[in-house]
């Protein structure tokens, strides 16, 4: 059984089918068609719902594809749809602002845009140009060009006034107290079934004891298996609300990142400490992937073009693994063995992903290279971070994403660079080292031949940014 | 408009506001008529209609061959699986299979072979589209694999077409070329579009008494669903009745390809007596519809010193896909935008349909229009940097000019030409010459990011060249109370077409446009209605419906001057009122009156296009009833060690005429800009060896998101400029011609590439100018700088 609240409304569903995703739900079991379905693939934001959850006694709001989210994910929070913003028959102050500044053409899109907007509203009172694109940019709009939506966020953040979710904003709260789950809670339906355990030991058992399970994180990848190859998850352990693994801890010379912590809430921490991730998480996905998206799922799924394992290989973090009771640290790099194969073994799971800090170095870089520079997937992901003493490269560690069928350390660079003066010379017989680590493929993202000349070239790039510090080198620098 | 709370004026506040202007009529920035629905998710899309209990959902299997003889289908395993009602094949057609929308070729289902990855094979119906994807996944189908043609170039070879070729000659290019001063010979590839409409493509029918069938559907073209679906079915077109209230978006891919849903809905609602919907995942509309025409082109010009242009022979062959849909007029538009701005001196151009197993490329935003102004703009940058001039210098030597050198190659006399005047006032506020030097200077001290402008003209023909589409009716109905109700043959898509033919019958009446009801567009209401396409929606139907209000306001003009006894010049319709000499009455008055004294409340309203005509015999006429002109000036910035990019400024001026809504002209315009920059840019489509498209999802396929607008981006409508031509209220159309102001965007990346190599070179860069096609152009840049002679102080 699963409580939540839909826009004010207390709902408890026990009958549910797991599978179901919230869009799903929306739409068929109760009628509510304000939500769209684009390509319930997550990538279009059509579907977009704002999800309110209770956090340090105060309610979060934020974004989420409802098509890649399960309703089982939605326990104890408060659902806020398109059909839940009018109040007494008055447009929200987003709903006016789209409609003041024309922000609506074929309309089809406008109700996922309208969340985002709501969304922005709620966190960020007074947003700038690049706080209203990082909201909307999971939100595609095939009719406006942007323009006009981009007015309407300006224009309805900063004179917003009190709405109705302020209004009630106690209330609300203390019904979501109330909903809170105090226990594994189940959802079963026609033999599908999904545990949502609180503590690790739980979460440890559950999976020992039902080993064939699927983990639920944020549901971006594992929910395509439903909604695009059509399988049927028969049962599933969702994650997030086990409170260990939602844990950030810093230490003096290491962060710890629970495996279930969304991305959004990875990227104060790491752009903090690593500046250049941070800027490449900006470009990771959409707004509505990194809430729902976690680190661990990004590690987990194995996947040669996930954004973060090139920048954490590079990093030389760690994974702790947990099986039962028992855990097990691994380097990251030996995480990976081959295309979509891990090392991890039945019932394991990751519970943290270890990251050492900076100790005041800034020699880390992390580059992205898509189609499309926001919400895109790589064709190239470099991670780069050497030391250099005296003139001398004393330790290189370089990393790449969709090089391979795994995100791997480029080894023979690696060495060509160590030991060597830090020049140009070193640099070139290392981009040409590179030939020797990689041999990618060609796909529709990219050939292999530009492949093979981009990671050379930003091994030169991260030499021309470390050695000429005042050189422009990036065009996502200007905004 | 209810009487309940009639205000009562005394007469002397009605004529004060008699003074007033109307605030909802013609030229007004009122919003969207549905804009309050879309934002609060009550705006009815057909996936959101409400569903009866006997609900059928049809999921099709595609083929996934390219080109295969079909063995056999065994549907016997779809029945194996719970919920399903019927799986259909080819066979059970009841009517006529093929439902190619002017040329035969598309077949429902397939019928004997397979010609693309992605065509309907079997349909197959059951109580949820996961029960009836389930089964239809569970037939057996065997194929025997034939030999398929994938590339354009092969096809092109091959003489492998859907339809006859065809040439626009005027002079003797082959002689104007050998004696030209200079000559360059080159081809170019230019990719196709996704549409990419939010909505995917869906119709949902519900079948009636009489052998009738109500078909809801998000088409364009509702007369030419309900003519396909008679004819699948074998029945009268009076037995169907189409009803479209809004697409979730159109741009030219449900002009045809609407009709596939609707049509197999017909098929089983026919066979099993129960409504029956079809709505289309993502994935698979983009493998089953077809896309913009990806353009092969080859060109051979002769210029002087220059860059005017002496000849041109030029080859634009069109990817059409298996089939000739609207290929026959796409490819012609490209030929009729092959001079875009630019009188071409003596030219010949061809236009080949060419055949290959891929989905059948149809209608998109601009209809060919793009692909052939691409190419020619293509020349220009090349004639540029072949003699070391700024491409705007060469742009401007070419313009077609006011009183000479202002024939098209198809005859047409470019009349009205703004092109000079525009491009100097854009060329001043967009302070072209000074960044032109500006950049320059980043230029020569940035080794890895570089700086490139362009600006690109637009001239863009106005009509469909399918001369007799241009027709189109409207129905309006003045109630008892007051209140309108209109309708009329176009179709909204987003577009605000809708929006405008309401303040086009708000401003002949009179009255505000929330007296006025919208409808969806209905075949019974409004017959042999022409497609909502070619920019032609308001241009059409809103002067159809500015006739059926004329009709009615002359009847009531008439009455009231016999009924007041005064002439008929002294009645005037004010700002929601009407002027009887001295005497003023609100207009409901008026109707009343009218009603009372048994005048017609009703008519039609229809309207043709006039002066326009093509002999295609002699590839000469008039096709176009005017020009819409435009330019726009784009700067970017590049990496030239991954090609990647960024639009830093673009600045647009763009005609629209005397502008009936300028927000939604506006709206028109951004879009219009940012869909043709992404066509240009990021959106590329890709085809695995096996003829499949891998880019079929907007994972793999990228259409521009909030963050790839122009950091600074400023657009102007051209104020104080009417029609000369007699259109509705001498606007003129906006749908398409904004679409090639995205070029701007393609022509800066090369300007950037160029620089490269001190602009000596003309980069060899294919459509779209991905981040990896335009590295390959900076490692042409710095391979041709390596093999150049030095030149002195570089």
């Amino acid at each position: 059984m699963i409580r939540f609240l839909l826009n004010q409304e207390l709902r408890t569903e026990s009958d549910l089918d797991p599978n179901v995703t919230v869009l799903n739900y929306l739409r068929e079991n109760l009628g509510k068609t304000g939500t769209k379905e684009g390509c319930a693939s997550g990538d279009c934001g059509a579907c977009t719902v704002v999800v309110g959850e209770l956090e340090n006694d105060r309610i979060r709001y934020r974004t989420l594809n409802s098509c890649l989210t399960f309703v089982s994910a939605l326990d104890g929070k408060q659902l806020i749809t398109v059909e839940g913003l009018k109040h007494q028959g008055q447009m929200h102050s987003v709903q006016q602002a789209m409609v003041d500044c024309h922000g609506s053409q074929c309309g089809f899109c406008t109700p996922g845009f309208v969340m985002s907007l709501f969304a922005l509203q709620k966190n960020s009172p007074q947003p700038d140009k690049a706080a209203a694109e990082e909201a909307l940019a999971g939100n595609l709009c095939r009719c406006t060009g942007y323009r006009p939506i981009l007015d309407a966020a300006a224009s309805s953040c900063t004179a917003a006034a009190q709405d109705q979710f302020d209004q009630q904003h106690e209330q609300t709260l203390a019904r979501l107290r109330e909903i809170q789950p105090t226990a594994t809670t189940e959802l079963n339906c026609g033999g599908n079934q999904s545990y949502s355990p609180l503590t690790l030991a739980d979460l440890a058992q559950l999976y020992q004891d039902n080993p064939q399970a699927r983990l639920l994180a944020g549901g971006t990848d594992l929910a395509l298996e439903v909604t695009q190859m059509h399988r049927t998850l028969p049962v599933m352990i969702y994650v997030g609300n086990v409170a260990e693994l939602k844990q950030v801890q810093t230490f003096d010379d290491r962060i710890e990142i629970g495996a279930a912590v969304p991305l959004t809430d990875c990227y104060d921490v790491l752009a903090r400490e690593y500046p250049d991730f941070g800027a490449m998480l900006h470009r990771f996905a959409s707004l509505q992937i990194r809430n729902q998206g976690t680190l661990g799922g990004n590690i987990g799924n194995a996947s040669p073009i996930g954004d973060s394992p090139p920048a954490l290989l590079t990093l030389d973090a760690q994974i702790v693994l947990r099986q039962g009771s028992s855990t097990r640290t691994i380097a990251l790099a030996d995480y990976f063995v081959d295309y979509r194969v891990t090392v991890r073994q039945e019932a394991e799971f990751i519970e943290k992903i270890i990251v050492p800090r900076a100790q005041g170095r800034d020699s880390f870089r992390v580059y992205k290279i898509s189609k499309r520079l926001d919400d895109d997937i790589s064709a190239v992901c470099g991670a780069f971070d050497l030391r250099i003493e005296d003139g001398q490269i004393t330790d290189a560690r370089v990393a790449f994403g969709g090089m391979a069928a795994i995100p791997k350390r480029a080894s023979r660079c690696e060495q060509t660079l160590t030991g060597k003066p830090w020049n140009q010379a070193t640099i070139e017989a290392a981009a040409r080292g590179l030939g020797e680590d990689f041999t990618p493929l060609s796909d529709f993202r990219a050939s292999k031949e530009y492949r093979v000349l981009t990671a050379a070239n930003l091994l030169r790039k991260y030499f021309l940014e470390l050695s000429t510090p005042e050189l422009a080198t990036r065009v996502t620098d200007y905004v | 408009m209810s009487n309940h709370n009639k205000i009562s004026r005394t007469q002397d506040e009605m004529m004060a506001l008699v003074r007033q202007d109307l605030q909802t009529g013609v030229g007004r920035k009122i919003p969207h008529e549905s804009a309050a629905k879309h934002v609060s998710g009550e705006a009815v899309y057909i996936d959101d209609r409400l569903e009866f209990p006997n609900q059928l959902h049809v999921y099709a299997r595609l083929s996934d061959r390219p080109h295969a003889r079909i063995i056999s289908i065994d549907t016997a395993p779809c029945y194996q699986v719970p919920g399903v009602r019927i799986a259909i094949t080819s066979k059970d057609v009841p009517g006529q299979l093929d439902i190619g929308a002017v040329a035969p070729g598309d077949p429902l289902l397939a019928d004997g072979k397979v010609e693309y990855v992605g065509q309907p094979v079997i349909a197959v119906a059951a109580d949820s589209l996961d029960n009836a994807r389930r089964a239809a996944m569970a037939a057996v189908i065997e194929y025997e694999d034939l030999e398929a043609v994938l590339s354009v170039e092969e096809a092109l070879k091959k003489k492998h077409f859907v339809l006859d070729s065809h040439q626009h000659k005027r002079g003797d290019s082959a002689k104007a070329l050998a004696g030209a001063p200079h000559r360059l010979q080159d081809s170019l590839h230019i990719g196709g579009q996704e549409h990419f409409y939010l909505e995917t493509q869906i119709s949902s029918v519900i079948p009636t008494e009489d052998d009738g069938m109500i078909v809801y559907t998000s088409s364009q073209n509702p007369t030419e669903v309900q003519k396909l679906v008679a004819e699948v079915l074998d029945v009268p077109m009076h037995k169907v009745v189409i009803d479209m209230r809004r697409m979730g978006g159109g741009f030219g891919g449900k002009e045809t390809q609407a009709a596939g849903p609707a049509c197999l809905c017909a098929v089983i609602a026919r066979l099993t007596g129960q409504p029956t919907k079809m709505r289309l995942p993502r994935v698979d509309d983009m493998l089953m519809t077809g896309k913009r025409h990806p353009f092969y082109v080859e060109y051979d010009v002769g210029f002087d010193d220059n860059g005017r242009l002496h000849g041109i022979d030029l080859v634009l062959a069109g990817n059409c896909g298996y089939s000739p849909d609207l290929s026959g007029s796409i490819v012609d538009r490209a030929m009729f935008h092959a001079d875009n701005a630019y009188y071409l001196g003596d030219a010949t151009v061809t236009g080949h349909r060419c055949k290959t197993n891929t989905a059948s490329n149809t209608a998109y935003r601009g209809f060919g229009g793009p692909q052939g102004m691409v190419a020619i703009e293509y020349i220009m940058d090349d004639i540029a940097r072949t003699l070391g001039r700024d491409p705007l210098e060469v742009r401007k030597h070419n313009y077609y000019g006011k009183t000479e050198r202002n024939v098209t190659h198809y005859y047409q006399t470019v009349e009205d030409n703004m092109l000079d005047e525009m491009t100097a006032e854009l060329e001043a506020s967009s302070e072209y010459r000074q960044r032109r030097e500006a950049i320059s200077a980043f230029n020569a001290s940035n080794r890895i990011l570089k700086k490139g402008i362009a600006l690109t003209p637009v001239k863009f023909g106005i009509s469909f060249t399918a001369t007799f589409l241009n027709q189109a009716g409207a129905l309006v109905h003045v109630y008892t109370d007051g209140s309108i109700h209109l309708n009329h043959g176009g179709t909204e898509m987003g577009q605000g077409l809708n929006t405008k033919v309401a303040q086009i019958v708000a401003e002949e009446f009179q009255v505000e446009v929330e007296r006025i009801q919208i409808t969806a567009t209905n075949t019974d209401k409004v017959p042999n209605t022409s497609p909502t396409a070619a920019s032609s929606g308001t241009d059409l139907n809103g002067k159809a419906a500015q006739n059926a209000a004329r009709t009615i306001r002359g009847r009531l003009v008439s009455f009231a001057a016999a009924h007041f006894k005064v002439s008929e010049e002294d009645i005037e319709f004010r700002n929601s009122h009407v002027r009887i000499r001295e005497q003023v009455m609100p207009f409901d008055e008026l109707i009343q009156l009218a009603y009372f004294n048994q005048i017609s409340l009703s008519s039609t309203g229809f309207y043709r296009t006039p002066k326009i005509y093509y002999d295609r015999d002699q590839a000469r006429g008039r096709p176009f009833y005017y020009y819409a002109y435009g330019a726009a000036c784009s700067e970017v910035l590049l990496d030239t060690l991954t090609g990647e990019y960024r639009m830093l400024r673009t600045d647009i001026l763009h005609d629209v005429g005397a502008s009936l809504n300028p927000a939604i002209d506006i709206g028109q315009v951004e879009g219009g800009f940012v869909q043709g920059m992404g066509w240009l840019t990021m959106e590329e489509l890709n085809w695995n060896p096996q003829g499949k498209l891998t880019t079929n999802s907007p994972a793999s396929y990228k259409i521009p998101t909030v963050a790839d607008m122009p950091l600074d981006l400023r657009v102007r409508l051209v104020e104080n400029r009417k029609n000369p031509e007699d259109t509705v209220f001498h606007s003129k159309a906006v749908g398409e011609p904004p679409f090639m102001l995205g070029i701007s965007v393609w022509c800066a990346l090369k300007d950037a590439i160029a620089s490269v190599a001190d602009y000596r070179f003309s980069p060899h860069v294919d459509a779209p100018a991905t981040p990896e096609r335009v590295l390959w152009g900076v490692e042409q840049m710095k391979t041709a700088m390596a093999e150049a002679p030095l030149v002195e102080n570089i």
